[in-house]
């Protein structure tokens, strides 16, 4: 892989809830089209270090550095979350809008797009998801698998330039599963993939790495 | 349980799905159905005399039948509405004493039931329909966030409506919430009663849900940053009211006037 990175994490510590150190030393780059599976045990904050990426965790030491250029305040991170799309964990977090038209214009909305060009993207990426016509449809009586892949379409609507997945395959049927992978495989978008499920990592990553206690390694 | 999802089920009404049912109020402007049903709402709660208070029932029923309402819901609504008025009617006249001296009604035993009480009670029941039936044929079929963009529209504050909104929209998610743990509790073989076990277990489980909704409504707020939040929705203002809204507020002022004026021919 060539190419400036991304994304670029340098010695990078995170401590919560009183001090507990949860991350420490991480070093990562991400580079244009590189799709990186992160895995690791339970715990070992592979969540944690996509949200430190988007600034929703401070850092208490390191570098977080997004486009070349490096973030600390939250001004900084608010540009860098136009453009790294996150998706959560639990999409019932993500979806708060009733209905979905709405929560896939939501994004566009707050970045200054107008009504009518975000009903467009609203169409457009509902058609990407293989969603097409579920504008009206109530979000929280979406199955588990409309429903991640409307959390998908929401964030693919701010036209991220990488995609943070946190396991995107989790709790999905074997149908749901395929339908995702298929749709992921086809983005262009660069994205770090968690994932406790080998298979969704033998088919997406083009790299691994293996997060736990001791730090971030290649795998 | 049903009835809580279905609660939140009939926060959403189809009416800004296409192919739903129309009526006669589908296409207002929602702030013009809000502020109309409003003034309605207390233009009947004044009225006092009988006369005036079946023209306003006339009228909230003509307004309902010309709104073409979901009849399923509707008979839902005021089922629960006329089970409390069988209460009011059933002892208002008991609780109100007789201002004359042949105002009574009905003596058993020590009770007695005055004429007084019971024209309370009509007065009651009838502002109580007309105040339900005004609602349903106004703003009954109004989806949840139109009904919240027509709160903005008419000057309430956007964390209310942000708050309205959000409601509607994690009561079912809570209520998964509440199911989900009060089962794992019912398998391990809880059944509430009158001691102090239940009472802490049940406790615990509304402690819970509460930690469980803190931490979801901080995720949530994670989730609205990371799409660009910054602490107010932007919506596109709602098009300026028309014709048609001019029509209808000019008619609903006239019912007002209409009321009133019998109630003070009957006065």
């Amino acid at each position: 892989m060539s190419g400036e990175p991304l994304i670029g994490l340098s010695g990078v510590r995170v401590a919560r809830d009183h001090g507990r150190i949860v991350l420490d030393g991480i070093d990562l780059a991400v580079r244009p089209g590189e799709r990186v599976g992160l895995v690791g045990p339970n715990g070992a904050g592979k969540s944690t270090l996509l949200h430190v990426i988007v600034g929703l965790l401070p850092v208490a030491a390191g570098q977080v550095a997004a486009f070349g250029r490096p973030c600390r305040t939250e001004r900084e991170f608010a540009a860098v979350r136009r453009r790294v799309g996150l998706l959560f964990q639990d999409s019932d977090d993500q979806l708060f809008c009733p209905t979905v038209a709405e929560d896939i214009a939501f994004g566009p909305l707050n970045l200054g797009v107008g009504r009518a060009e975000a009903a467009a993207v609203v169409t457009r990426t509902l058609a990407r998801v293989g969603l097409a016509g579920f504008e009206h449809r109530i979000t929280y009586r979406l199955s588990g698998g409309e429903k991640r892949l409307v959390a998908l379409a929401t964030v693919l609507a701010m036209d991220p330039a990488v995609l943070l997945l946190d396991e995107p395959t989790t709790g999905l049927d074997q149908e749901a599963e395929e339908r995702m992978l298929a749709l992921l495989l086809s983005l262009d978008q660069a994205m770090v993939v968690v994932s406790h499920e080998p298979r969704v990592i033998d088919r997406l990553a083009t790299r691994v790495v293996h997060l736990d206690r001791d730090g971030l390694k290649a795998a | 349980m049903a009835d809580h999802a279905s609660l939140a089920d009939r926060a959403y009404s189809p009416g800004a799905v296409p192919g739903a049912r129309a009526g006669l109020f589908s296409d207002h402007d929602p702030r013009v159905r809000l502020a109309v049903a409003l003034v309605g709402c207390v233009a009947a709660v004044a009225l006092q005399s009988l006369g005036a208070l079946a023209s306003a029932l006339a009228i909230a029923l003509l307004a309902l039948a010309a709104s073409r309402p979901d009849l399923r819901r509707l008979r839902g609504r005021l089922l629960s509405l006329e089970g409390f008025m069988i209460m009011v009617l059933v002892t208002l006249p008991f609780t109100v004493p007789a201002t004359a001296p042949d105002g009574i009604l009905l003596q058993v035993g020590p009770f007695t039931a005055s004429g007084d009480g019971l024209r309370r009670a009509f007065v009651i029941l009838l502002k109580a329909n007309i105040v339900v039936l005004l609602l349903a044929a106004l703003i009954g079929g109004l989806e949840a966030t139109q009904f919240g963009r027509a709160l903005a529209g008419l000057g309430l504050p956007g964390r209310l409506v942000t708050l309205l909104l959000m409601t509607v929209r994690y009561m079912e998610v809570l209520q998964r919430d509440y199911a989900r743990l009060r089962r794992s509790m019912r398998v391990r073989g809880f059944r509430a009663r009158a001691d102090r076990h239940s009472l802490r277990s049940v406790g615990y489980l509304i402690g819970m849900l509460l930690v469980r909704s803190f931490d979801r409504s901080e995720r949530i707020l994670d989730a609205m940053r990371c799409r660009g939040f910054n602490g107010t929705f932007r919506h596109d203002p709602l098009d300026a009211a028309g014709g048609r809204d001019a029509v209808l507020a000019l008619a609903a002022a006239i019912a007002v006037v209409a009321c009133v004026a019998v109630e003070v021919a009957v006065r």
